[in-house]
């Protein structure tokens, strides 16, 4: 699992590979790389050519960007959830349509959503309320044009958190789906 | 430099010596109606060490089990080893109902001992129960735990329960690397062994009623399948790999179908799984979470947790009628439900405003009440003479097992000097 994410990280900048490599094991990088991500994506596309004409050259720079863009949104591969909560948030419709178009323009890449919970509860519903958060993001790309045959899920309940200790700070990291290519 | 060097090789010299080092109990609350009983330590007749101190394991057995008040032996006026020998006024100033002398001897060869045990009666001054057992020099701990069993039935009228073993899950991080094991240990947490180890997540250890096999679920290829574990020969054999959920095992009163949750149709629903034709028939049928279904003794029943009002609650179903009929509503947290042996009570857990504890209720929903008071208790396991549970908790940050009585009476701790203890799961009588 690691190793497939090393592997892809690497067609990726380092900021994306230094998320990738920690998204299982620490939250700590992970919320560091993030706003590296974000910085990246608004410093693209600076360089023009002038040569071509204005309307080539914002053409090309708003396609640049937008790749950019969307090659950014697909770095955030973590989705966060409220307490016993599994619906998508907000915050993370852009990101996920992100992976969508990747994975309809790429039929054969496949991931496997990760579902995790807190510490709080049982284990065994935890586990159940895991695998609900990681469908309820498998039926968001779904919806978005996503083949089922490209997704796979699985719970690990509250066996793996992200972060350890018994505090909401805590807890919110390990509400979470890790989308992994 | 040379110092510091020594000083962690001291440290991981002894953590190797205490990563597995057992359960210790740690008593927190008593009854208030507790039995006074002396245990007066048992005579060595052999001209050997003894392996185990039979009076002492005795003692801690019955204090721990909060039904019983043991008096410290440098409070005894005398230490008598036989009946005769039992001055009764003496213990009844010290306050006892009861006492239990006993003494020990051994063959020639010193290979086997013979332990005589006589418990008196100090008010109506008459011997209650008496025996001379024999024991190899493996088995004095076991022949303890046999004494305290008698003694605990011969006063209290209910079967003892110390004599069982207690299955649970330790986990041990070191760095990235997690180290799961499935252990079995004696109910007061001694001699434990390793079932099974895993890099990978277990949970869910469920006994089965006949008390040779263990059923639980284990991430060993990266996702949940459930297996079965002889815990004499340590085979293993994986019952089920469907794609999702494999989760929540249970054995049939039985022995022969396994009542476990799967997600394979959709979402986590509950299915009696037939062991011998390997068949599946689908007990539950909704697009809200069902699990951790639970049989009832006789068979007929199952409690579970569902979601289907929006929160977990608990369900009851007759499994001819399969009409599930919600009997928790106190609360937006209410799961793993577990049958009281007599079908009388469920135990479960119970989120109050904030906390998780385990709770009890009669099996139609009524006369709901908290036992435990730390905030993120689970696993509930009941002791096959009911009188106990025995759950998962957390103390100082770490995952520890703790023992509360059905009446939520008495308490106490087992907690673990090495890594996390989880998952526990109460033995049924083992003869």
């Amino acid at each position: 699992m690691k190793l497939e994410a090393f592997k892809h990280g690497l067609a990726l900048v380092l900021a994306t590979t230094v998320l990738v490599g920690c998204e299982t094991t620490s939250t700590s990088d992970q919320e560091s790389a993030e706003p590296t991500a974000e910085q990246g994506a608004q410093t693209s596309g600076a360089a023009g050519d002038e040569q071509l004409t204005e309307q080539q050259l914002a053409e090309q720079k708003a396609q640049a960007q937008a790749e950019k863009e969307q090659s950014a949104m697909r770095e955030v591969r973590t989705f966060y959830f409220d307490l016993d909560q599994s619906s998508v948030k907000a915050e993370f419709r852009a990101p996920l349509a992100a992976h969508a178009s990747y994975l309809v323009q790429n039929p054969s890449a496949k991931i496997v959503l990760e579902g995790h919970c807190d510490e709080r509860g049982t284990k065994e519903y935890n586990i159940a309320l895991g695998e609900r958060r990681a469908n309820s993001v498998a039926q968001f790309l779904k919806v978005n044009g996503v083949s089922a045959s490209q997704i796979e899920v699985v719970s690990y309940g509250e066996e793996s958190p992200a972060v350890a200790g018994s505090n909401e700070t805590a807890w919110s990291k390990n509400r979470r789906v890790v989308l992994q290519y | 430099m040379l110092l510091f060097l020594f000083r962690v090789f001291l440290v991981s010299a002894f953590c190797v010596q205490a990563v597995y080092a057992e359960l210790r109990i740690e008593i927190t609350k008593g009854s208030d109606d507790a039995v006074p009983i002396a245990v007066v330590p048992f005579t060595n007749r052999t001209n050997l060490a003894l392996p185990a101190d039979i009076a002492r394991i005795i003692d801690a057995n019955l204090l721990r089990s909060g039904d019983f008040v043991t008096l410290p032996t440098n409070k005894m006026l005398s230490l008598p080893d036989k009946s005769g020998d039992v001055y009764f006024r003496d213990w009844k100033m010290l306050g006892q109902s009861f006492v239990l002398v006993g003494q020990v001897s051994s063959d020639a060869a010193g290979r086997r001992f013979h332990v005589q045990y006589e418990l008196m009666d100090v008010y109506n001054q008459k011997r209650v129960v008496g025996e001379l057992i024999s024991s190899s020099t493996t088995g004095m701990r076991q022949l303890a735990h046999r004494i305290s069993d008698k003694i605990y039935e011969a006063i209290t009228g209910v079967r003892g329960a110390f004599s069982t073993k207690i299955a649970y899950v330790t986990l041990d991080l070191k760095g990235d690397d997690a180290e799961y094991r499935l252990q079995l240990a004696d109910a007061d947490g001694q001699r434990s062994k390793t079932l099974f180890k895993s890099a990978k997540p277990v949970l869910s250890p469920s006994w089965s009623n006949d008390a040779t096999r263990i059923a639980y679920v284990s991430f060993e290829s990266g996702r949940p399948a459930i297996y079965i574990q002889n815990i004499k020969t340590g085979k293993r054999k994986q019952i089920t790999n469907f794609r999702g959920l494999n989760s929540s095992p249970m054995w049939s009163p039985d022995d022969k179908k396994l009542l476990m949750t799967l997600s394979k149709d959709g979402n986590a629903e509950i299915y009696s799984y037939h062991i011998a034709s390997a068949s599946l028939d689908r007990l539950t049928n909704h697009y809200g979470i069902d699990t951790e279904g639970s049989w009832s003794r006789d068979g007929r029943r199952i409690v579970f947790t569902s979601d289907r009002s929006g929160t977990p609650q608990i369900y009851e179903m007759d499994l001819v009628e399969r009409r599930p009929e919600r009997l928790t509503f106190k609360g937006r947290y209410n799961a793993r439900p577990r049958f009281s042996y007599d079908g009388e009570k469920v135990y479960f857990v119970h989120k109050s405003t904030r906390d998780y504890h385990i709770a009890s209720m009669n099996a139609d929903g009524t006369d709901q009440y908290i036992l435990t008071d730390t905030p993120l208790d689970e696993s509930p396991s009941v002791s096959p003479n009911g009188r106990m549970i025995i759950y998962a908790t957390k103390r100082n940050g770490k995952g520890v097992l703790g023992v509360v009585s059905v009446d939520g009476d008495s308490k106490y701790f087992l907690p673990s000097s090495h890594g996390e203890v989880r998952e526990p799961s109460w033995s049924p009588f083992l003869n």
